[in-house]
């Protein structure tokens, strides 16, 4: 039997081609020119499935939890990708991933996608190309994704704008009721998941976490939930996925879905424009003689570095 | 759009095949590769070669390092290669470090094994190899 080559990345990718899809994965994590004809393609197909992240301190479990729900989502026939960050040295460039060691799946299973990130530089959590990662999982047919973030602290909050549903993972002992009450990681969870509640301290944590849920709903009216969840005995796996079906349910049904995902795109545009034009004024201002010229004036503190700026923005300030 | 970009970093996957539980070289040796401005994908211990060809395609590294004590690597090894052919992802270099007799090393260097470290080998040394190898294979 002879089947056509597909033409392009595109349809390969629909065709299930996992190779492809690995190349396409590294060509949009590179920023490689060649990958915006393929990611024009799928955007139109793309926003129809979970986006699950996963987010929280490093060391409480979020690669576990990858793990088991997983299997959970493989038990009930789903297929699930999976994209797992982690650091970038800020010296070398380097990278150890090691989400991947958690994993435990049938080498031949094609229903799971691992994919291991770095996060290149990006602060927030999770990489610059993190989002579009994920659409290509999507592209490529998987019925559910899963983004693990960077062990997060508490500014790191970019996975706000690339899942649709966001897992905080916390665990007991991480700090008194005070701490729920800062702004930043705690305010974007859909879903609080107390991992290692096999442990002491457990109930105090879900104490505090249901007083803070209590105060009232997220701005667009959802309740947080909070899960206690232990990847050793296992336990609460099905109650965690549960909790993310429930918030998913609430988005399909919820009115302010529409904002939600208009300050999302929005979002998404200002960051892109923000990125190509620093690239270009950052390659400019060291190849352009009277650009450098510019610099050399802001060395000698004859103008400051405001002003500088101002006659490079193209929206005619200044 | 900007014609020149920085080439991104080189992807190694790091693994250890088979049953054995001595990771500490590979730990070591998955730091040096960071720490020269590469992504090591640590996919650790007791992986079958089956696990490990679907990880690096996956993960769609330039380059695999075997680390191996058990003493099977002549079991393991080949079978890694054999499943890279059978995926046509032979061009994706292997390296391997362990105990491995002189005598092993050269068969396993004949079946397609790029470098093969022993005890004493220097973490410069094999960083080198692995951007040598990482720059073939690209």
């Amino acid at each position: 039997m002879t089947r056509p080559r597909p033409r392009s990345l595109a349809a390969a990718l629909a065709t299930g081609d996992r190779r492809a899809l690995a190349r396409a994965i590294t060509a949009v994590e590179s920023g490689d020119a060649s990958a915006d004809p393929l990611l024009r393609a799928i955007f139109p197909r793309t926003g129809r499935i979970p986006i699950v992240g996963l987010t929280g301190p490093l060391g409480v479990g979020k690669s576990s939890l990858v793990n088991l729900l997983v299997a959970h989502l493989r038990a009930q026939g789903r297929s699930v990708g999976v994209v797992a960050v982690d650091p970038s040295s800020p010296f070398s460039g380097g990278s150890v991933l090691g989400d991947r060691i958690r994993l435990e799946r049938r080498a031949d299973d094609e229903g799971v996608f691992f994919r291991s990130m770095a996060s290149r530089g990006a602060s927030g959590g999770v990489a610059a190309s993190t989002r579009d990662v994920a659409r290509l999982l999507e592209a490529a047919g998987f019925d559910v994704v899963i983004v693990e973030t960077v062990g997060s602290g508490q500014v790191d909050v970019a996975i706000r704008e690339v899942a649709t549903t966001r897992i905080v993972v916390v665990v007991p002992h991480l700090g008194d009721e005070v701490q729920t009450l800062k702004a930043g990681l705690f305010e974007i969870s859909d879903i609080f998941c107390i991992n290692k509640s096999d442990l002491p301290g457990a109930e105090t944590a879900e104490r505090h976490l249901s007083e803070l849920a209590s105060l009232g709903p997220t701005p667009d009216g959802w309740r947080s939930r909070i899960v206690r969840t232990s990847t050793v005995l296992p336990l609460g796996i099905p109650e965690l996925w549960a909790a993310v079906e429930a918030h998913e349910k609430f988005l399909a049904d919820s009115p302010g879905r529409r904002d939600e995902l208009r300050r999302r795109l929005t979002e998404e545009i200002v960051s892109r424009v923000r990125d190509v034009l620093a690239r270009e004024v950052a390659e400019r201002l060291e190849t352009d003689p009277s650009l450098r010229r510019l610099v050399d004036k802001v060395v000698a503190r004859e103008i400051d570095p405001r002003t500088a700026a101002d006659r490079l923005l193209p929206l005619g300030r200044g | 759009m900007t014609a020149k970009r920085r080439r991104s970093p080189v992807r190694v996957l790091i693994a250890k095949p088979g049953l054995d539980g001595h990771d500490r070289g590979a730990k070591i040796v998955a730091r040096a590769l960071r720490d020269a401005g590469m992504e090591v994908i640590y996919a650790g211990l007791r992986q079958t070669p089956e696990d490990i060809v679907r990880a690096a395609l996956e993960e769609d590294v330039d380059l695999i390092g075997l680390s191996i004590l058990s003493g099977a690597h002549m079991a393991l090894f080949p079978k890694v290669l054999q499943l890279l052919k059978k995926e046509k992802a032979s061009t994706i270099p292997v390296f391997a470090g362990g105990i491995i007799p002189d005598e092993d090393a050269r068969r396993l260097r004949r079946l397609g094994v790029r470098e093969i470290f022993g005890p004493g080998a220097s973490l410069a040394e094999i960083v080198a190899a692995a951007q040598r190898l990482a720059r073939g294979a690209a």
